[in-house]
């Protein structure tokens, strides 16, 4: 019993640690392996284009990371005080969210942003007065990618959020108004510092999910290309050790990131 | 927050609740129904849609036999592998570990989760590829062995991805297990096989459940592990879909496939809420 959990261990950890290995490599190949030399990361971050995408991805996943943990934490606050239909309709597109495969995600965002950017576009340049130039244009960018990363790690958060709101303690909070605290003293002072670990493991893995989905960003991103995106076309190109360098830099970010998450939620 | 009274209190929840309210009508509901509503139209002379009203996207599903063929083949096959791969290591996490390296062990499976699809994939296709594993075969002296674009390539990506998303429900559920109900059951003489089957098994009866429905969903939508490691040769209808929105502009013929991939995952979800009613405390598991 004990051997095969090990094996499993291994099987799960073996391809991540070879991908490292082998962005240490020397050689130009996998097969003459000679240990070790930078060379391939000091490559990949000359590389304008894959600083570009990092970049993107970097901005993104931020982006993502606040206004998800902002609007999910509101809406499991929120939430404490509905019940019926209108909970349940909540719980459901809650969950919803956060099952539904990213594709799908990923092509009704892109069907419903271009129909809708179609009808606007148009609309625009009729309305736009002549002396402030030609009428901008709605497109494709960070923000598709943003509200549509949005959706699903604010469900996340939610449910993070609301995990540990239910373990909370709530004398305290009808204490503190018993003692006519307003409502947003009562959040900052008792309800904010308890579910703080959650608020930020919350953070940590929005963040975490924006800067490594792949499937969704490639329906929305339009000319804008994140590190994923980057790393799909390049693989397509041909297996490169500088492209286990960009993995490793991405594995080493996500690795910090969800090990930070875990210990908040232990706290 | 009661002492602020009916109206106030119902304002403030309104607007906590706004934002979200807003993401899931606009960028969530929306959608689905736009998804839905295209499926019925025609395609442009240029890609795009065409307003129309017709059932020949439809018809025309089985233009993508193979893809759906595929997915229907490989995804409950990849749910069942890890099924099988998850359980014993679950209980062994769940009622043999160590307690005090638990959190630890938990920990180890979670990592690998969160950490990028795509690049874990990736690492298949240079374990897989003609310089890995065929290398090492032909010292061995058996050659020309192809493994990666085949079918099994595509099905070692899958056990390899979601193997943590079906170990963690199994987990939560084998955890709860009351172990006296085991020493009670060896107690009244079943031997170990026996206490399984009887006791073990269908306590963790909603872990499986939960485990091989996330793992056959998330399966539905899969594109990257056939792209990368199927090669064009095995592909999914996440392949198709791509191929139709994104090369092809095919718009409602791509529509119309989503809207079969998401009702087919809607009566997994149905079997899965079924089954699920049975035990309301399991609704928590989570992988995070």
């Amino acid at each position: 019993m004990r051997s095969y959990a090990i094996t499993i261990y291994a099987f799960l950890y073996a391809p991540i640690c070879l991908i490292v290995l082998f962005a240490f490599n020397a050689g130009r190949h996998a097969a003459d392996f000679t240990c070790c030399s930078s060379k391939w990361f000091d490559k990949a971050f000359s590389n304008p284009f894959m600083i570009e995408a990092l970049t993107n991805s970097l901005i993104i996943a931020g982006t993502t990371a606040v206004l998800a943990t902002v609007m999910g934490t509101m809406a499991a606050l929120g939430l404490q005080q509905v019940k019926g239909a209108l909970r349940v309709a909540f719980d459901a597109l809650t969950y919803i969210a956060i099952i539904i495969p990213g594709i799908v995600i990923g092509i009704a965002t892109l069907v419903a942003l271009v129909t809708f950017f179609g009808f606007v576009n148009p609309l625009l340049d009729t309305v736009w007065p002549e002396w402030l130039g030609t009428a901008p244009r709605l497109n494709m960018g960070y923000a598709s990618v943003i509200a549509a990363h949005t959706l699903f790690t604010m469900a996340l958060v939610i449910v993070v959020v609301r995990t540990r709101l239910q373990g909370m303690d709530r004398s305290l909070i009808e204490a503190s108004t018993d003692l006519y605290a307003t409502p947003w003293r009562t959040f900052r002072q008792i309800t904010l510092p308890q579910i703080l670990p959650a608020v930020m493991s919350g953070f940590l893995l929005s963040f975490t999910f924006s800067f490594d989905d792949f499937i969704i960003a490639f329906f929305v991103a339009g000319a804008n290309t994140t590190l994923p995106i980057y790393v799909f076309a390049s693989i397509r190109r041909g297996v490169t050790p500088e492209i286990n360098a960009i993995a490793s830099v991405v594995l080493g970010i996500s690795l910090v990131l969800i090990v930070a998450a875990q210990r908040l939620r232990r706290r | 927050m009661n002492r602020v009274g009916g109206n106030g209190a119902h304002r403030l929840t309104a607007m906590l609740l706004l934002p979200t309210t807003l993401w899931f009508l606009l960028l969530l509901v929306t959608p689905l129904i736009v998804v839905f509503v295209f499926s019925f139209g025609e395609r442009g002379v240029a890609g795009g849609y065409t307003p129309a009203f017709t059932l020949a996207q439809y018809a025309n599903l089985p233009a993508r036999l193979k893809a759906f063929t595929n997915t229907l083949t490989l995804a409950p096959l990849g749910t069942l592998c890890c099924l099988l791969i998850a359980y014993p290591f679950a209980y062994f996490l769940a009622v043999k570990a160590n307690s005090k390296i638990k959190p630890l062990l938990l920990t180890l499976v979670i990592i690998p989760f969160w950490t990028s699809f795509l690049i874990r994939t990736y690492a298949w296709i240079f374990i897989l590829g003609g310089r890995g594993i065929p290398v090492l075969l032909g010292a061995a002296g058996i050659d020309d062995v192809r493994l990666i674009n085949t079918p099994f390539a595509v099905l070692v990506g899958i056990v390899y991805g979601y193997l943590p998303l079906m170990i963690f429900p199994i987990y939560v559920s084998l955890e709860k297990l009351d172990k006296r109900l085991l020493e009670a059951s060896s107690d009244l003489g079943a031997n170990r096989l026996k206490t399984f089957l009887q006791v073990t098994l269908p306590l963790s009866m909603p872990g499986i459940v939960t485990g091989s429905l996330l793992v056959f969903i998330l399966l539905m939508g899969e594109f990257l592990i056939p792209a990368l490691l199927g090669g064009g040769k095995v592909f999914f209808v996440g392949n198709a879909l791509v191929d139709l929105f994104l090369q092809s502009r095919n718009w409602p013929f791509g529509s119309a496939i989503a809207v079969t991939l998401v009702v087919i995952m809607l009566i997994a979800i149905a079997v899965y809420l079924s089954v699920f009613a049975r035990d309301k405390s399991q609704r928590q598991v989570s992988m995070i």
